[in-house]
């Protein structure tokens, strides 16, 4: 039995609803990212923020790009930032403060640059040039290995020297005070 | 509403706010870092929408995007790398206690 193209009881299309759906997940999970006061709560509220978007990029017809987003970010980036959480945080001394004392004109500022932005947006007409197309994964493909093989050999050598630097500073130094 | 570039442009952008008030406004280092890799997605949020919308930008998106999760995974190796030595030096994740060149 297939489904039906509406949702039966909203009344709404099925991408509609899990665009909102979806949106509703990223932005939620990242205003707990940046307040919550428990910073490992805080990375797996992350990694819930990145699964969102990976099924926004899928919606939006990118299923490689959101396959990339949850290898690399889910899998790598948030599993790194647990890891310097649990190697930096003491519990001995909790944290008396989430903020700075400049929490307040940071959320003016963060909030007039949203609306900004909302109104940059919402003021040109992208119409004339907007026609929704998907991008097949062969074709993403040959552009990347043709027409950007430059970049991707940069991009390369850019993540090796990433490699090498973090270890670099990361390392203790040898007969050195480390604990 | 899933046809219309102005809704993930609009949510691209409430991303990239809420990651800037945690950049400005959080005390750990780790927290910052975190924020930038919300500001980070939202920018690559707004390059595949382009992507998906605009012909001529058509597989070009993605590639982008690809390129800047690669240079993202990069600078999160090397931001992280960055906090864990200042915390073997200072004892402490917290920016604003990095007061040495003030004093």
């Amino acid at each position: 039995m297939a489904l039906s193209d509406t949702v039966p009881i909203v009344g709404a299309s099925w991408d509609d609803v899990l665009f909102v759906l979806f949106a509703a997940i990223l932005l939620g999970s990242g205003l707990l990212v940046v307040t919550m006061r428990d910073l490992i709560r805080c990375g797996v509220a992350l990694i819930v923020c990145f699964a969102a978007l990976a099924g926004i990029y899928v919606l939006i017809g990118a299923p490689l790009v959101g396959a990339a987003e949850v290898l690399v970010y889910i899998g790598a980036i948030t599993v790194l930032i647990l890891f310097a959480i649990m190697l930096t945080q003491s519990k001995a001394a909790p944290v008396r403060l989430v903020f700075q004392t400049q929490a307040v004109p940071a959320a003016i500022a963060s909030v007039i640059l949203a609306i900004v932005l909302a109104l940059a947006v919402s003021a040109t007409d992208w119409s004339a040039l907007a026609a929704r197309v998907a991008a097949a994964t062969n074709d993403v493909a040959k552009v990347l290995f043709d027409r950007y093989v430059l970049q991707f050999e940069v991009v390369s050598v850019l993540l090796l020297a990433a490699v090498i630097g973090g270890v670099f500073l990361a390392r203790r130094d040898e007969g050195g005070s480390g604990s | 509403m899933t046809n219309s570039l102005d809704a993930y442009l609009v949510l691209s952008a409430l991303l990239f706010a809420i990651g800037t008030f945690g950049f400005l406004a959080r005390r750990n280092a780790i927290s910052m870092l975190m924020s930038i890799e919300l500001m980070i997605n939202a920018v690559n949020l707004s390059i595949v929408a382009f992507g998906a919308f605009i012909p001529q930008l058509k597989d070009q998106g993605a590639v982008i995007a690809l390129i800047v999760i690669a240079a993202a995974a990069a600078e999160a190796t090397v931001g992280l790398a960055l906090v864990i030595a200042i915390y073997r030096n200072r004892r402490t994740p917290l920016v604003d206690e990095y007061a040495a060149m003030r004093e």
